[in-house]
């Protein structure tokens, strides 16, 4: 990232057009758009073609998952398929689990990362600048070389086999996310903290009741990558869960390809399900996730 | 990463401070606030780290104490390891073919969106969908997609009079199947340099318009300088992220076929974790971590020659 993203993050993608270019060549700019156009819907097409596949082949019964050439609509849909999946393997089950660690974790990491972000950007402090260098740093430490004694630790704490070991570090907040909120309340002016001061408010107070509310946005962006991040998390869950009545979905969809190889109607009914929450949550929060990744330039 | 540099310049001993009580507060307030990660790095990022090289000398096996042995673990991977150069090899094959393919796919299709055409967020929208699915799911839809007998892209490549291919059952395809897979979730490089694009201010396009130039020029001259640091940014995370790939493999091919996806996260896993090697495997993960802050220290060294940072003066 550029210099000036360390003070003032870029927090729109605007997309508004520049009205004031105007090209001599017209016949020139509309062969481009057109050759733009026409590369963009090929595209489009190789993108969303995984997508309709993953649909078309929850929906079709066995026997014609094996047509040659393949083919595109279910016939007839199978909407069994969905509920066949759901017993195959333990999928509400499966479900709880994932949505206890994912909740549990966007509400401590949003408690701790607004925490630690005020302290690096709301409060002047000695030492405060190369703690936050050492922040940066661990950005970049490979994650490879903290497994193994990370995996000790908790086996020494007999947390192996339990949820634990992914959910409560969350409260010990993440680096990335303190980085995107502590850029968000540095545009936020300074001023308004000072007045809240003269009138008498402590830090935490100034915190809770100006910085909060001022970065909802920011805050939202946190919650939406720390919930993606939970529900797609593969390496996690499979070192740490051993038993089957605690395993996540993503884990649990990992099981289900071993035990059955060629059931490929239930097994993309299965992921079809486990996808579509993600798809749906983005769909509708949009704007704040498109936000939050450029917020900083860090994904 | 010019925030790295920057901060590195206001380190402290530049600012003299002194301890009145204002200072005082304001430095206990601010240890308190950062509490939970300071005690977060000390327990899951510092320890861990001083645990691991030490567990590199050992033989451990976590239910008997470690054992020192010196450089053991070391000389048995470079000297005595087949899987080891294995991994290596199949891991700088695939980060040398992923890394360049996913930023060139990234940049590109950033620049085609960036044309300002109709139907941007629609198209936005698509492309960044991808790389928010999860992996596992991914994994098992291309499974599927690639099954060499009934999968769609044979039966698209049997439609077009080509051979087919066996996607995952020849070790020559592979990996080139999971660098191919990969491509589908570029979504997050695109929309950070999509992004950076929309930064470049139109003035300087402007100024190259009254000069006559050319789109291609343009392109060559302003967008791609205007670029370099976010395409610095975008290597150097994926070249961390590409050493370190394991989901998909994991899933799709667990290493097969003939250890052709065998890439060294994978070995890792398999020493650490099935054969509960973990002297072994912390000294997998320091060799890693060497080479990769050897690569990016290169990176780093070469970056004043090709990134561009706005403000510096040119």
């Amino acid at each position: 990232m550029a210099n000036r993203s360390l003070r003032t993050p870029t927090v729109a993608v605007s997309t508004s057009q520049p009205s004031s270019v105007v090209h001599p060549n017209r016949n020139d700019k509309l062969w481009r758009s057109l050759a733009a156009h026409s590369v963009l819907i090929v595209l489009a097409a190789i993108f969303a073609i995984p997508f309709i596949w993953l649909l078309s082949t929850s929906l079709k019964p066995t026997e014609q998952l094996f047509k040659l050439p393949p083919e595109w609509i279910p016939r007839p849909f199978m909407w069994s398929n969905y509920a066949k999946a759901t017993t195959f393997i333990p999928f509400f089950l499966y479900l709880k689990n994932t949505v206890y660690i994912t909740v549990f974790n966007v509400v401590a990491m949003l408690i701790s990362c607004s925490l630690v972000a005020y302290g690096f950007a709301r409060i002047q402090w000695p030492g405060r600048d190369a703690l936050f260098f050492v922040l940066i740093a661990t950005l970049m430490i490979p994650g490879a070389v903290l497994l193994i004694p990370t995996f000790i630790i908790f086996r020494n704490l007999g947390w192996v086999g339990t949820p634990h070991p992914l959910t409560w570090p969350a409260f010990a907040g993440n680096a990335f996310y303190i980085f995107l909120l502590r850029q968000f309340y540095l545009t936020i002016p300074r001023e308004l903290s000072s007045a809240a001061k003269i009138d008498g408010a402590s830090e935490f107070q100034t915190y809770w009741l100006i910085i909060l509310p001022l970065a909802r946005a920011a805050l939202a962006a946190v919650a939406l990558f720390t919930f993606l991040a939970n529900w797609n998390d593969f390496i996690g869950p499979l070192i740490y869960l051993s038993d089957k009545s605690q395993f996540t979905l993503a884990i649990g969809l990992y099981g289900f390809l071993s035990r059955v190889k060629t059931e490929w109607g239930l097994l993309m009914a299965a992921a079809t399900l486990m996808v579509s929450p993600v798809v749906l949550l983005f769909f509708f929060t949009q704007r704040t996730f498109i936000q939050g990744i450029t917020m900083t330039g860090l994904k | 990463m010019a925030a790295l540099q920057e901060l590195w310049q206001a380190r402290p001993g530049r600012q003299q401070w002194r301890l009145t009580p204002s200072v005082r507060r304001d430095l206990r307030n601010g240890l308190l606030f950062v509490s939970p990660w300071l005690l977060g790095l000390l327990i899951f990022t510092l320890y861990p780290i001083v645990a691991s090289f030490y567990y590199s000398f050992t033989n451990y096996d976590i239910i008997s104490p470690p054992v020192f042995v010196g450089l053991t673990n070391y000389k048995d991977l470079l000297t005595n390891d087949p899987l080891f150069w294995k991994a290596v090899g199949n891991t700088l094959y695939y980060v040398a073919l992923a890394v360049p393919l996913n930023l060139l796919v990234a940049l590109s299709v950033a620049l085609l969106l960036n044309l300002k055409v109709r139907g941007m967020v629609f198209y936005r929208t698509l492309f960044y969908l991808p790389s928010i699915v999860p992996d596992v799911a991914a994994a098992l839809l291309w499974g599927w997609i690639l099954n060499s007998q009934f999968g769609l892209a044979n039966a698209f490549l049997r439609s077009l009079g080509l051979p087919t291919v066996g996607w995952f059952t020849d070790p020559a395809w592979s990996k080139p199947a999971l660098i191919l897979i990969g491509l589908w979730s570029v979504g997050g490089a695109m929309v950070i340099f999509l992004a950076a694009l929309q930064d470049i201010p139109d003035y300087l396009y402007e100024a190259a318009d009254l000069d006559g130039a050319t789109a291609l020029s343009k392109t060559w001259h302003i967008t791609l300088p205007m670029l370099t640091p976010t395409i610095f940014f975008n290597l150097i995370l994926g070249m961390i992220g590409a050493f370190q790939y394991f989901t998909t493999a994991f899933v799709l091919t667990g290493g097969g076929p003939v250890s052709s996806t065998l890439f060294y996260s994978l070995l890792l896993y398999s020493n650490a974790f099935s054969y509960f090697k973990m002297g072994y495997g912390s000294a997998m993960a320091w060799l890693l971590v060497a080479f990769i802050f050897l690569l990016t220290w290169i990176v780093f060294k070469t970056a004043n020659r090709w990134v561009y940072y706005e403000g510096e003066g040119v």
